[in-house]
């Protein structure tokens, strides 16, 4: 195996000797490139967003802004990335640069480098066209979400935001649009001490057998907070987000099948709204940046009780196919969790896929409750499954986060529901309010929350009538 | 128009022209001290050892351990100190301290050759302490009666019970309201090296270098000629960088003078927020009288700020939050009781506004409280109280251009269209039962200068090259604020030259000496009267050399945009490069140190009387917000502000800051949801993924900003106003705005009271009181407030003491 390497800015840097733990936040910093900032470490104010070519949906490659400060840089072993020093120069600065620049978009400029590379991502965005603005659109095109893991402490964004919305679409010969039609870099297989990136998944899972221990990485949104702020010094990590066994997406009339290592980004594009709870869910989950890494293997995979996937796809009864090197096996989601961060899967067991039976509830709703609209962490998270008859609820599922050690579902509600008329669910609301062990914390109060739990299934009916 | 006001023709000045780094930032070339490790060979790291509790007696540290961590390379403790230990100017913040005084102090700190090593170091560092009771909370303190630092009294006018016993509406209340985490996004960071013969040189993100090089003088036992100090630029500082890195700088420094060897302290998000100081919370109690007109008669309040474990700046806070009572609002008789609490906290400190924010919105959540009570709508009830000609404030001053206040009002009213959307408003809450809007407008007036008269100083150092090309440097610290692309522009006027001509160098303690903070909004009011002044002597004595060369009368000539001529603009000129060489070798001193005092201040902190600003910044914002009834989540639908910044220095980075500082203050009011366990004292929102910034999300949809015309200050450099702190309290006309939306999922005339910051759960449970017709929290009548009886605050704690 040739030793690790990563291509930035078009030159290509030994990866020799790196500790596994290493983020390439700082191996950047410590290689002389300090544009990208490191301004939390865990992935919330996006200063150290940097492009990485990753394989696209509509482009053979696409720029894809990530957090620098969460991806350990061997994982990046192969790939190329491009940061705010390698867009442009003071001398000749890229586009984005240029309208930041002149309408104020920077003020301190700490924040700068990694808005730099977010918003350069959405202005590479294969499929962006002009059309008729909305309050998060521009009429290039430009989609604010994509800013939304990008924290700014001076300007109120409004500059930035007219940044975004002046820019035109790339130049023909722009280098790095042209660098989207050629094929990403491949997977490049690591297996350096502590770090390895499997070839496929039997090698994966044969590396989990004997490292029973290993902490298992797909976009590091989890674990590089571990490192970062916790100290967490794993002895392996297995990064498996590139194995082709995971990276399915399938539709038929009995089952939805999403591969675990499928970025959250991809699931919306690819699933092309075959399953309208996530469609719900997707644009409230973390930011761009997190999207662009995390996936739902990862956020089932970590058995957060506040992880927002888990009640959606409760509310979906949805399953989860776990693979060893003994065989595969189904797990209602249901039956998964065991307790706060515990679940049924072993060591040695990877999460493969996510299964949704067909058909879906006819009518879905999902509340999260929290004090920011983009990027913020659920105090509680209701997702809500119904089907109805002739004005009558026939079956009923519930998923909820964020009120017990594990994500539940609300069984007692989904019973009280059955046989209700839709949408005069107050006495569902009140059974709801009682579901769970709602606690107190920074986020809410056990009173709020508990409140909460009743005026969501409120606000799902009144917002959702059947046709 | 003052000779210092006054702009000459061509000026620089009054351009909209982007921040002087803006190159620099968006290309990721900008340089901030932690990005010089990389740059400095050998550098050390440092880490502190950071006891979990909030009140111990430190009974044994035991370092032996951490020396055997490979690459651990020493453990500074405070027998290494060769000075004062001590991180502040008051001898109550031992920065080694023996007595752990809030969750998260740090009692030694660990250097390793790499980051890691000195982490592991930390971490096998073994302290023995002894748990003490601690005060966690402002009430508790209150209750243990744990105060500190001066009770200062504000009293103007007839005696306050008199005047209540006379008003025909009494109410009383309480109102506790939180702190804010500053989030720079460039946390504290200090490089220190040691030059020749045992000279510190510390690189340091601070708003002070002045007082950083004077805390690493004193800890080191050295005369302040012994320590440069210098900030390249900060990633934001909001006042969270006045007093706070200094003992990190000296932690630094010590390191450096131990091994050495050059030291790096930068601490990561969770030890910036649990080490360092935030905005003040305060609990306010008050009664106030009205007419029957609405008028305010009288006003009998006591404010009590949570100081946390040492006074830091709290006292002049303190003051500023009395002097901001009145906000925009004459109030005949006053009586405003001020101290602080000594609580088991970071000690609190500077933030973008430096009290005054705290102060106006106790008074602006008075008038929201009682408006529906008094039959008045918001907007009439403000507007009814507005100070007018000829009226001072309740310390004594001269409220001087009141009919700016007046005349922004109207314009937000007109540019608003503020009774049409106030109709439509209502048409929309009617006829929506679960989703309620609210409009309401607000005033700001803000007092310019430190309220202590000594800091209103400034200086600055202007060189003139040989080939024409110009570096200034002054005592102001760069943080995002614009101030060194406003520092260009002056002296590029006064210079008469093009703005490419010159050049700013970074500041340093060794350029200038003896500055004060880059705070109170006055780095662009004092730095630019000191680089004008540099200028204008280079100029006086080229001048004379051009008037030779020209045959004009010295008095007539005239530097415009590069080029030097008489009176005439027609007639003969000089390239501005020609004078300068002309001038070299006739032996004219090419350079000047230029110097700045803000003219006709007074304060007496004791008595809390006198004219301690030069002047007041006026601004008036208008806010719709739209209430989700289910949840309590809202969002700001449109903002229109006017704000008065005298003559713009630079318009672009006006409306920066403008904008900026009111999306700072909707954070502060509404999300920035700042948490301490009271049972251990540890901060609970330790990270940015607990501790929510503004983001996008909270941008208003539709933004509308103007700066006030016709708005020239005598009184400052070219004409302009101070502008870094006053618009963040613009913010409170979302306050006011989400609480009219909860009011109105009650019947007609609810008074609500709404908890700061109001945030989604906040508005909720507003909104439920609303609904049950509970109205505010507000008595009819009442009894006074607690009236404490401590000394006022002393004139010499202030002396060496800062002021944002």
């Amino acid at each position: 195996m040739p030793s690790p390497s990563l291509t930035v800015n078009g030159r290509t840097v030994p990866l020799d000797g790196v500790p596994a733990h290493t983020t390439a936040l700082d191996w950047l910093r410590e290689s002389g490139l300090v544009g990208a900032k490191e301004g939390c470490a865990e992935g919330e104010c996006g200063a150290c967003s940097v492009l990485v070519a990753r394989p696209g949906t509509t482009t053979p490659t696409r720029w894809t802004a990530l957090n620098a400060c969460l991806v350990p840089v061997l994982a990046l072993d192969g790939q190329e990335v491009v940061t705010a020093e390698g867009l442009g120069t003071p001398d000749d600065l890229h586009p984005v640069q240029h309208e930041m620049a002149v309408r104020g978009g920077s003020q301190c400029g700490y924040c700068t480098p990694g808005f730099v590379c977010s918003m350069a991502a959405e202005f590479y965005r294969p499929d962006r066209a002009p059309g008729e603005p909305t309050p998060e659109h521009g009429a290039n095109g430009f989609d604010l979400h994509a800013l939304s893991g990008n924290l700014c402490r001076c300007t109120g964004y409004r500059p930035i935001r007219d940044a975004a919305y002046a820019l035109a679409a790339p130049d023909a010969d722009d280098a790095l649009a042209g660098r989207q039609t050629r094929p990403a870099p491949a997977a490049t297989p690591t297996d350096v001490p502590g770090f390895a990136r499997p070839a496929d998944l039997p090698a994966a899972l044969a590396l989990l057998a004997e490292h029973p221990d290993a902490v298992v990485v797909a976009g590091s949104t989890d674990h590089g907070v571990e490192v970062n702020l916790r100290g967490l010094r794993a002895r392996q990590v297995v990064a498996i987000d590139r194995l082709p066994e995971l990276h399915g997406v399938s539709v038929t009339d009995e089952v939805v099948e999403i591969g675990a290592a499928v970025t959250l980004s991809e699931v919306a594009a690819r699933l092309d709204g075959a399953v309208p709870l996530l469609d719900l869910l997707l644009p409230q989950f973390a930011s761009v940046l997190i999207r662009n890494g995390a996936t739902l293997g990862g956020n089932l995979g970590t058995g957060s009780p506040i992880g927002d996937a888990a009640p959606v796809l409760l509310a979906l009864d949805a399953s989860l196919v776990l693979v060893s090197a003994a065989g595969e096996r189904e797990v209602a989601l249901a039956d998964y969790f065991t307790g706060y961060r515990r679940s049924v899967r072993t060591a040695g067991e990877l999460i493969r896929a996510v299964r949704i039976p067909q058909p879906q509830p006819g009518l879905v709703g999902f509340t999260k409750i929290a004090k920011r609209r983009f990027d913020d962490i659920s105090s509680v998270a209701v997702a809500v499954g119904v089907d109805v008859v002739d004005g009558e609820v026939t079956r009923a599922t519930i998923g909820l986060g964020g009120v017990a050690a594990t994500p539940i579902r609300a069984r007692a509600t989904e019973e009280a529901l059955v046989g209700a008329r839709w949408p005069d669910v107050a006495a569902a609301a009140d059974v709801l309010a009682g579901e769970g062990t709602p606690l107190d914390d920074h986020r809410a109060s056990a009173a709020y929350r508990r409140a909460m739990l009743r005026q969501s299934l409120l606000k799902i009916a009144a917002a959702e009538v059947p046709a | 128009m003052s000779a210092l006001s006054e702009r000459p023709l061509g000026a620089v000045v009054g351009a909209a022209v982007p921040h002087e780094a803006a190159a620099l930032h968006v290309t990721g070339r900008a340089l901030y001290t932690d990005d010089l490790v990389g740059r400095t060979k050998g550098v050390l790291h440092a880490w502190p050892v950071q006891v979990l509790a909030a009140h111990a007696r430190v009974t044994a540290v035991r370092t032996d351990a951490a020396t055997d961590v490979p690459g651990v390379v020493r453990v500074l403790t405070a027998a290494d100190v060769p000075g004062v230990n001590d991180a502040g100017v008051k001898h109550d913040e031992p920065l080694f301290p023996d007595e752990v005084m809030f969750f998260g102090h740090a009692v030694a700190w660990v250097l390793g050759e790499t980051l890691e090593a000195a982490r592991l170091g930390a971490v096998a560092v073994e302290v023995d302490v002894e748990e003490l009771p601690a005060v966690v909370t402002v009430r508790d303190a209150v209750a243990a009666e744990s105060f500190q630092g001066g009770q200062p009294t504000l009293l103007r006018g007839p005696d306050v019970e008199e005047a209540l016993a006379g008003s025909a509406h009494v109410f009383s209340g309480e109102f506790e309201f939180a702190g804010q985490e500053h989030f720079y996004l460039e946390t504290h960071c200090a490089l220190a090296q040691v030059d020749e013969d045992g000279q510190v040189f510390v690189q340091s993100s601070t708003q002070h270098p002045t007082e950083t090089q004077e805390i690493v003088a004193h800890v080191l036992g050295l005369a302040s000629s012994e320590v440069t100090v210098q900030c390249l630029r900060m990633g934001g500082g909001f006042g969270g960088k006045e007093m706070q890195p200094h003992g990190l700088a000296a932690i630094a420094a010590l390191g450096a003078r131990l091994t050495g060897r050059p030291v790096r302290l930068r601490l990561n998000r969770a030890q910036d927020i649990t080490m360092t100081g935030k905005r003040h919370g305060f609990l306010a109690q008050w009664r106030v009288g009205f007419d029957d007109d609405g008028r305010l008669t009288a006003l009998d309040a006591t404010l009590t700020s949570d100081g946390g474990w040492s006074l830091d700046l709290s006292e002049p806070v303190l003051a500023r939050a009395l002097c901001h009572i009145d906000n925009a609002y004459w109030i005949p008789a006053v009586r405003v009781n001020g101290r602080i609490a000594r609580t088991n906290k970071t000690s609190q400190t500077a933030f973008r506004g430096f009290g005054g924010p705290q102060g106006m919105l106790v008074i602006e959540d008075v008038l929201g409280r009682c408006a529906p009570t008094l039959g008045f709508t918001a907007e009439e009830l403000r507007r009814r109280n507005f100070y007018a000609a000829g009226q001072d404030t309740p310390y004594g001053q001269p409220v001087r251009h009141a009919d700016r206040l007046a005349t922004a009002w109207q314009q937000v009213l007109d540019s608003s269209d503020f009774s049409a959307r106030t109709a439509s408003v209502e048409a929309f809450n009617a006829s929506s039962a679960h989703v309620k809007r609210g409009l309401a407008i607000t005033p700001v007036k803000f007092g310019i200068s430190f309220n202590f008269t000594a800091f209103n100083q400034g200086g600055a150092l202007v060189h003139v090259y040989k080939d024409g090309s110009v570096l200034i440097t002054h005592g102001g610290t760069e943080m995002g604020q614009g101030l060194h692309t406003k520092m260009l522009q002056v002296a590029a006027t006064a210079l008469g030259v093009p703005l490419s001509r010159v050049r700013l160098a970074p500041t340093r303690t060794d350029k200038v000496p003896n500055t004060s903070a880059t705070a109170a909004s006055s780095g662009a009011d004092l730095n630019g009267g000191a680089v004008k002044n540099a200028c204008e002597q280079i100029l006086g004595r080229l001048a004379q050399v051009a008037a030779e060369e020209l045959h004009v009368p010295a008095a007539d000539v005239r530097f415009v945009d590069g080029r030097v001529r008489g009176l005439d603009a027609d007639g003969p000129s000089l390239p501005w490069e020609d004078v300068v060489r002309l001038a070299y070798f006739s032996r004219v001193q090419l350079w000047a140190a230029g110097f700045y005092r803000t003219e006709g201040l007074h304060w007496d902190s004791a008595a809390m009387r006198g004219e301690p600003f030069k002047y007041f910044a006026y601004g008036v914002a208008a806010a719709e917000v739209e209430v989700d009834g289910f949840t309590g989540a809202y969002r700001v639908r449109r903002v229109d502000i006017v704000h008065d910044v005298g003559d713009s220095l630079s318009p672009l980075v006006d409306l920066g800051q403008v904008e900026g500082g009111f999306v700072q203050g909707v954070g502060w009011l509404t999300l920035e949801d700042l948490r301490w366990d009271e049972r251990t004292g540890k901060i609970t929102t330790s990270s940015a993924s607990t501790y929510k910034l503004p983001s996008f999300s909270e941008m208003p949809e539709d933004f509308r900003v103007s700066l006030l015309d016709a708005a020239h200050e005598d009184g400052a450099v070219y004409g302009a106003k101070a502008v870094g702190e006053p618009p963040l309290m613009l913010a409170f006309s979302v306050r006011e705005a989400l609480r009219q939306a909860a009011a109105a999922f009650g019947p007609a005339g609810t008074s609500v009271d709404l908890a700061s910051p109001a945030t989604p759960e906040a508005v909720f449970w507003a909104v439920e009181a609303a609904r049950a017709a509970e109205g505010a929290h507000v008595r009819d009548g009442g009894s006074a407030p607690p009236q404490p009886q401590g000394p006022p605050i002393r004139p010499e704690s202030e002396r060496v003491l800062g002021q944002a």
